[in-house]
This record gives C-alpha cells, sequence and structure tokens, in this order.
C-alpha cells in the first residue's frame, strides 16, 4: 500500500491512518521524497516545510494513540502562499515579501492545524494573486503537470500543480476572479471557491476585499467538503465574515440529484468558448441529467461585462490594499534612499513586478480626482446588474452550470504580450465573485491530453447544492481520478 | 493611446511608484489598453441603479471596543528593515 499513499485521497488516507495501516509519519515523509523528487520541474513550492510538517506528524499520531484525533488528523496539506504562517516565510509570490515571516496565523491556518492537518510547504502563486497563469511569481512560473510547456493557471497555480502531481492531496487556494477554479480546470483538480464571507480572510494576504476568498484544491469533491467544513464559520477577526452555521459538508453529498434544477447559461456557448471544451461540458451536462438533475436554460444578459467591470473593481480595492507596503515597516526597502517620497517610490518599484504595478497604477487612475464616478461608481453600478441576473436566474434554478475556462492550458509565453487577452480568460469565473457565490471546477474531460473543467454556481451559502452536483458527476465518470502519466 | 506620458507619469507618483525608463513605455501601452477596455462600461445605462456595497448586503458589523491584543512590538520589528529602539527609521523629513 505505501507505494501508493500519494494516489490516496484525504477521505482515503483518513480511513487508512485511522486503521493504523500507515503513520502520519510514514505518510508525510513519503509525500516531502515525492516533492523532492519532483517540483524542480514543477516549481510548485515557494517553501518546504519538511521539519515542521514531520514534527506536525508526529504530533498528529502522538494524538492518535492518545485517542485525541481531529477531524483532519494527520493529513497532509499544503498553503497558498498568500496566507500567513507564523515563524514560516510568507511571500505572496512577491520580491516584496520575499523575507517576510508573519507573527501569526492567518484563521485558516490555525483552524487546519488544530484539526491536525499536516503542512508541507507553501504553494507558489501568481504575484498578490494579481494573474491567470503563475507567469507574475516572482519565483517563476509554475508549470502544469500534463505538459510541462503549460501554465497550470492561476493565480493558485502551485496549489493547483501540486495536488494534480500527487505531490499532495488538497491545497488551500484564494479566488477573487477564478484563481481557484482556473487553475483547478487545467489541471483536472477539483476547485472550490465559497460564498463570500463563508471563510474568514484573515492572515489572508488582501489583493480586492470585496471579492478575495479563501477555498480548496483537492482530488475529489468529498474532499473538498471534508476541508471546507474545517475551514469555514465564523471568525471576529475578520469584519467581512459572515454569520451563518456550518453544514455538514461531506453528509450533504449523497442526497440524490432527483428534482435538482440545473441552469445552462445561454450566452456561455456563444463565440470565445474552445469546441473540445464546448462538447465536454455539454456531455457532462448530459451525465447530469442522467443522474436526475432537470435541465434548463438561464440567461445571464450582462456576462460581457463582467470582465471589464471586475477590472475597475478589483484594482482600486488593490491600490487601496497595497498602500500598506511601504518600505518601513516590513517588506522591501530601496537601499539608500534620499528622501521619504524617495524611500517609497523606489522600494515600490523594485518590490513588485509589472502586472501588480499595472494593476495599482489602474485603481489609482480610477479613484484618482475627477474619475471616480466614472469608473468606480460606474463599475459598482454594473456589478449591481450582474448580480441582478443571478437573482433572477436563480430564482428559477438551484444551480448555474457551464464551461469553467474558455481554453484548456494555454503555453507559458502565450498570452504575457497583451493584458486583455489573459484577463479575458476569467469570463466564466469572474460573476460568481463579483456577486459573492459560491462556485465549484470539477473535471469533466480532456483536449488534446489537457483536462477541461465544469463549472457549478449556487445561490448564496449553497455550497451543498454545488458540491452535490458535483459529488454525483464524479461518481458517474473517472475525471477526477486520472493521473498524469509522469506522477503515478 | 488613451493615456499620455504625463498622466502616467502622475498616476506613478500618486501611486508612489517609480518606473524604471525601460518600463516606462511598455506600461503607457498596457494601461491605455486596459483604460480602453473598462470603457465599455461607460454605454451601459445604470439610471436608477443602486451601486453595490456589499455582495450579500450585509453591513458592517461593529464590535465591543476591548482591547484584545497585547503590546507584540519586538516581535512585530523583526520584519522591519530599519529599527532603533524600537522606532522605525525613515530618511530625515524635517531639517
Amino acid at each position: 500500500m505505501d507505494a501508493e499513499l500519494h494516489q490516496l485521497t484525504l477521505t482515503q488516507l483518513a480511513a487508512g491512518l485511522g486503521r493504523r495501516e500507515f503513520s502520519a509519519v510514514d505518510l508525510t515523509r513519503a509525500l516531502l521524497e515525492r516533492i523532492e523528487r519532483h517540483d524542480a520541474a514543477l516549481n510548485a513550492f515557494v517553501t518546504v516545510t519538511g521539519d515542521e510538517a514531520l514534527a506536525a506528524a508526529k504530533r498528529a499520531d502522538d494524538a492518535r494513540a492518545a485517542g485525541e484525533a481531529g477531524v483532519l488528523n494527520g493529513l497532509p496539506i499544503v498553503h497558498k502562499d498568500i496566507f500567513c504562517t507564523r515563524g514560516i516565510r510568507t511571500t505572496c509570490g512577491s520580491r516584496m515579501l520575499e523575507d517576510f515571516v508573519s507573527p501569526y496565523d492567518a484563521t485558516v491556518v490555525e483552524r487546519l492545524a488544530r484539526a491536525g492537518a499536516v503542512v508541507l510547504g507553501k504553494t507558489n502563486m501568481d504575484e498578490f494573486a494579481m494573474g491567470s497563469s503563475n507567469e507574475t511569481s516572482y519565483f517563476g512560473p509554475v508549470r502544469n503537470p500534463w505538459d510541462l510547456e503549460r501554465s497550470p493557471g492561476g493565480s493558485s497555480g502551485g496549489s493547483a500543480a501540486a495536488v494534480a502531481a500527487r505531490l499532495a492531496p488538497a491545497a488551500t487556494g484564494t479566488d477573487t476572479g477564478g484563481s481557484i477554479r482556473q487553475p483547478a480546470a487545467m489541471t483536472g483538480t477539483v476547485g472550490l471557491k465559497p460564498t463570500y464571507g463563508r471563510v474568514s480572510r484573515y492572515g489572508m494576504i488582501a489583493f480586492a476585499s470585496s471579492l478575495d476568498q479563501a477555498g480548496v484544491i483537492a482530488r475529489s469533491t468529498e474532499d473538498a467538503a471534508l476541508l471546507l467544513g474545517a475551514m469555514a464559520g465564523f471568525d471576529p477577526r475578520d469584519s467581512t465574515c459572515i454569520e451563518h452555521p456550518v453544514p455538514d459538508y461531506v453528509a450533504a453529498l449523497a442526497a440524490p440529484l432527483e428534482g435538482l434544477k440545473v441552469g445552462i447559461v445561454r450566452q456561455h456557448f456563444d463565440q470565445g468558448l474552445d469546441a473540445g471544451c464546448a462538447t465536454a461540458v455539454r456531455e457532462a451536462l448530459a451525465v447530469l441529467e442522467a443522474c436526475g438533475a432537470t435541465l434548463t436554460e438561464v440567461d445571464l444578459p450582462n456576462l460581457d461585462l463582467s470582465v471589464p467591470t471586475y477590472y475597475v473593481v478589483a484594482p482600486a480595492e488593490c491600490s487601496s490594499n497595497l498602500s500598506r507596503f511601504d518600505g518601513v515597516r516590513f517588506g522591501h526597502r530601496a537601499a539608500d534612499p534620499g528622501d521619504l517620497t524617495e524611500l517609497y517610490c523606489r522600494s515600490r518599484g523594485e518590490g513588485f513586478g509589472a502586472e501588480v504595478k499595472r494593476r495599482i497604477m489602474t485603481g489609482t487612475y480610477v479613484l484618482s480626482a475627477g474619475y471616480y464616478d466614472a469608473y468606480y461608481l460606474k463599475a459598482q453600478k454594473v456589478r449591481q446588474l450582474i448580480a441582478d441576473d443571478f437573482r433572477r436566474a436563480f430564482a428559477d434554478v438551484d444551480v448555474i452550470a457551464g464551461p469553467t475556462s474558455p481554453t484548456p492550458a494555454f503555453r507559458l509565453g502565450d498570452k504575457t504580450d497583451d493584458p486583455i487577452t489573459m484577463y479575458l480568460n476569467d469570463i466564466y469565473t469572474i460573476g460568481a465573485n463579483l456577486a459573492g457565490l459560491p462556485a465549484i471546477s470539477a473535471p469533466c474531460g480532456f483536449v488534446d491530453g489537457l483536462p477541461v473543467g465544469l463549472h457549478l454556481v449556487g445561490p448564496h451559502f449553497g455550497e451543498e447544492a454545488i458540491l452535490r452536483c458535483a459529488h454525483h458527476y464524479e461518481r458517474a465518470t473517472e475525471w477526477h481520478a486520472t493521473c498524469p502519466d509522469a506522477y503515478r | 493611446m488613451s493615456l499620455d506620458k504625463d498622466q502616467v507619469q502622475h498616476i506613478a507618483m500618486l501611486a508612489r511608484l517609480r518606473l524604471a525608463d525601460e518600463e516606462f513605455a511598455e506600461t503607457v501601452d498596457k494601461l491605455s489598453r486596459i483604460v480602453d477596455f473598462v470603457d465599455q462600461l461607460s454605454r451601459v445605462s445604470t439610471d436608477d441603479v443602486v451601486p453595490m456595497a456589499h455582495p450579500l448586503d450585509a453591513s458592517q458589523r461593529l464590535r465591543p471596543d476591548e482591547v484584545t491584543e497585547s503590546n507584540d512590538r519586538d516581535h512585530v520589528q523583526e520584519n522591519a528593515p530599519l529599527v532603533q529602539d524600537g522606532l522605525y527609521l525613515v530618511p530625515k523629513v524635517i531639517e
């Protein structure tokens, strides 16, 4: 069994640990060896925390022996390097934070640790989560385990690549415009972005505070449900975290799909969607129907406006959030500044990469005197129209289904010349962030050997419906269990 | 180009970002493309639409004004580039 530990899901590993077939230390060692062997080619990790992981695994084994095992006891995970970890550096993929060691843990980190999870390391990401290809990372791009010449998507590309390559069974991620779901689609993994406010953002380095949400990347819906249950819930330290009971997400998976109404968005199959992806998604919808769901068409007439709306709102919030990086209290500081203004300008100019600087400047522009009403206020009005489209659709259906991404994984370097081409990659995912809705991407096939994702969106706090829908789809298919040849 | 060099220089200053000469031209080009792209919002009719304040229409939660954190200055300042006697050092601002 040992040789195949890396192929097991969290749920299977939990069962094996419970039956004492292997220890948490054995499991942690096996995965650390895989990371050592494969990560030079993938670049999925910024920091591997081998010593800390082995110590945590030992504690988990001791806790189990003492009959005190938590729900995730001894289960290995990795954290996107946007979550602050006490005593372990947190870079956010940026030169600005290359040597930053947080004095505290993010709530997500704290909750998963308390449940007994063992953290193997911190994963690579687009700088400050601003990117859809992992190419904006200061630590270099992550490579897609399905084709090393291709991007794993972004910004949670390191998390997605690590899970797809079986270096870790599951990972945390964050999603501001698709940063969990798009890399999940491009690596054949399950990616869940919960409702805005479902999971605490405390200690999660902020990009766009009205859109950011923490979630998970895993190899099964059941694992995503298990991790979400451990992460979710009210946190007084995040003023936007919502007090709403946390259901048993795993228990909710089993209920049959009969009677579930699935809406198919007419606009999703317009121009821009790769023909192979369209076929895979249509076949997936037929499977959902065979599982008992009822399919019906819905309209999201303002879908096309979601990307331009996002590229006003998100940069505006980013320019405000990233003003904290001043070269004075923490982060990169330029050498020998002549005066205070030069200290700010050079520290930020050197510490941030090109895409982050563009987004800060876009945000600064749309918020500047004379432009606020024309851009920021206008975008918040259009955002309301987009949210209204979803409200109307959810009056008729329980879940909205479509493709996660317009194409499978693209080649590294293919979209770096034109920011708009890169931005349009998130056309199907951004709406859920603008409206604060939960959404999941589930593997639904391949085009030329590259994975395709099925995107399911639910109403606010409708995680159970989308998880259940994805779970039944998963039970009827084998896509989620398909492993890239080089990582068997 | 919807933005000219002077505008981009002004925005960079507002954002406290120094751009290297070689990135400046590229920034003018790419920022202009982004602004052109988001300009399509101006064609949307939004009369009588209330701008979104919160995706779940939630209002800001308040908490009692109580001391919950202890002073952890030395630990926090371990991340500071330059400190002396518990103070952050910056270039002289008053002659």
